[in-house]
């Protein structure tokens, strides 16, 4: 599983005036410990500015690398900010993301075939939130084809199908499941990624529904997670199904974890 | 406890078949329709708000409600001489240009009407000159936009500018709402209000218009 800390986001309590601010230690601290806790890439989003977005996700892409050797994840919506952040980056981020709508389509394509890069292809469609599997094929399938056709190879590309809450509508879960499979059976090399956070919208309890959802989305297929890799009870479930999917040799990166005391019991 | 108690209650519960026949009893009975609407009704919806604000419910006991209401609505609707539903107030509503996402806009519409205002909601990716024209067209009294989106939040100072030039930013409150959107943000762009859930929406609509 590849893991993306999500933990650097504005609009999360605390990060937002921590940016503002330009406090670099909070900053660089919660990159650190997420990387700690096993995160592959350290997830830069500086959203609620809609105005300095741009500049606060370069501050941001800059103080994280600047004390740690992981790639980033840019996460905006916003071209220029993505452009922005990947000139600063050092490596191979990974952008999240690029979709269907006609201007965010034609804006985002340029940056992510300008330089190397990971890119997540979301599967908004191009009037309508999707409510189906074959909605979000659909639209997975467009985005997949058009990207190679721009030189980007499957395995840079993560789909996205787009996770929305059970809350509004029961079967949202199960849709986003079954495009998960249905995308990792019709394009052989491309990943699928999606946030957990999402699905348990408007439910109390949400960190238990997260991570069962977690749990059945890796056993659909699902090859990285954008999650908090602090939360030890997910991280504990995340290696556990890993291991019960046959994908940790002789057990060790769960056993490893429990001896170092990062897992606990749900 | 108020006359319509059996059918507040049905409502709060979420009892669709209950509440309709509730409706049906009282209806038959000769009721008002407008107390049925207000004292059973919107009472309900008012109790619904509250125990979601307080975190004693949650989504999907909310959306049963709404729908709940919306069912009996349905009866008690064609029974209203032409133009004699009282409503709190007339909202506009919709997602603003570029943005797709309607999941927080439809419980904030839905809640809205529960609470007896009319509702017209544009649905999504609604340019500044649609929120205008229809606000002009339906005599808003409120404007409700909604951005899940930074690239798309610009929309919401944009219908204001539009609403101001066109001398309606006086005659209607602006209340913005959306997952980047915060209260910060609201006074920057000079709306009336901002909230942060759908339930929250229903009580900042009201003081605005200053209704109790």
């Amino acid at each position: 599983m590849i893991i993306v800390g999500e933990k650097i986001n504005t609009s999360r309590p605390g990060m937002g005036e921590a940016v503002e601010q330009r406090n670099r230690a909070l900053i660089v601290r919660t990159a650190l410990d997420q990387a700690q806790a096993g995160a592959d890439y350290i997830d830069v989003n500086a959203g609620t500015f809609p105005k300095d977005e741009a500049v606060h996700l370069c501050w941001l892409v800059e103080t994280v690398q600047s004390e740690l050797d992981l790639p980033l994840c840019l996460d905006s919506p916003n071209p220029e900010a993505l452009s922005e952040g990947m000139k600063r980056h050092n490596g191979a981020p990974m952008i999240n993301s690029i979709s269907l709508e006609e201007d965010r389509f034609k804006a985002v394509l340029p940056i992510v075939a300008s330089q190397p890069c990971e890119v997540v292809a979301l599967c908004m469609g191009r009037a309508s939130m999707p409510t189906t599997v074959e909605d979000r094929v659909e639209v997975g399938k467009e985005l997949v084809a058009k990207l190679m056709e721009a030189g980007i190879s499957a395995e840079r590309i993560y789909v996205d199908p787009l996770i929305q809450p059970v809350s509004v509508d029961v079967q949202m879960g199960i849709a986003a499941l079954g495009a998960i499979r249905e995308i990792m059976k019709a394009f052989p090399g491309v990943k699928t990624i999606c946030g957990l956070s999402n699905v348990s919208y408007g439910l109390p309890e949400r960190r238990l529904i997260n991570r069962s959802f977690l749990a059945l989305a890796m056993s659909y297929g699902l090859s990285a997670a954008i999650l908090d890799p602090m939360d030890r009870r997910l991280m504990g479930t995340l290696l556990a199904v890993d291991m019960l999917l046959g994908r940790d040799e002789y057990c060790e990166k769960f056993i490893e974890a429990y001896q170092e005391g990062r897992i606990v019991e749900a | 406890m108020n006359e319509y108690e059996s059918l507040t209650q049905a409502v709060i519960k979420g009892d669709i078949q209950l509440a309709v026949s509730e409706t049906r009893k009282y209806v038959d009975a000769g009721a008002d329709v407008q107390s049925i609407l207000d004292k059973g009704l919107i009472a309900a919806m008012d109790t619904v708000g509250e125990n979601f604000s307080t975190g004693r419910i949650f989504v999907p006991q909310m959306l049963r409600s709404a729908k709940t209401m919306q069912e009996c609505m349905n009866i008690i609707k064609p029974l209203f001489q032409e133009g004699d539903v009282t409503t709190k107030g007339t909202v506009v509503i919709g997602t603003v240009k570029g943005d797709l996402h309607d999941i927080g806009k439809n419980l904030v519409s839905m809640m809205l009407e529960g609470a007896g205002f009319a509702i017209t909601d544009l649905g999504v990716d609604v340019p500044p000159d649609k929120f205008v024209q229809k606000a002009q067209e339906v005599g808003a009294d409120v404007v409700g936009m909604s951005a899940l989106l930074s690239i798309t939040m610009p929309g919401m100072p944009a219908t204001i500018e539009a609403l101001t030039a066109s001398g309606l930013k006086e005659k209607v409150k602006v209340i913005v709402g959306g997952a980047p959107v915060t209260e910060k943000y609201a006074n920057e762009i000079d709306a009336d209000g901002y909230a942060p859930d759908a339930a929250t929406a229903v009580v900042e609509v009201k003081k605005l218009l200053g209704i109790s």
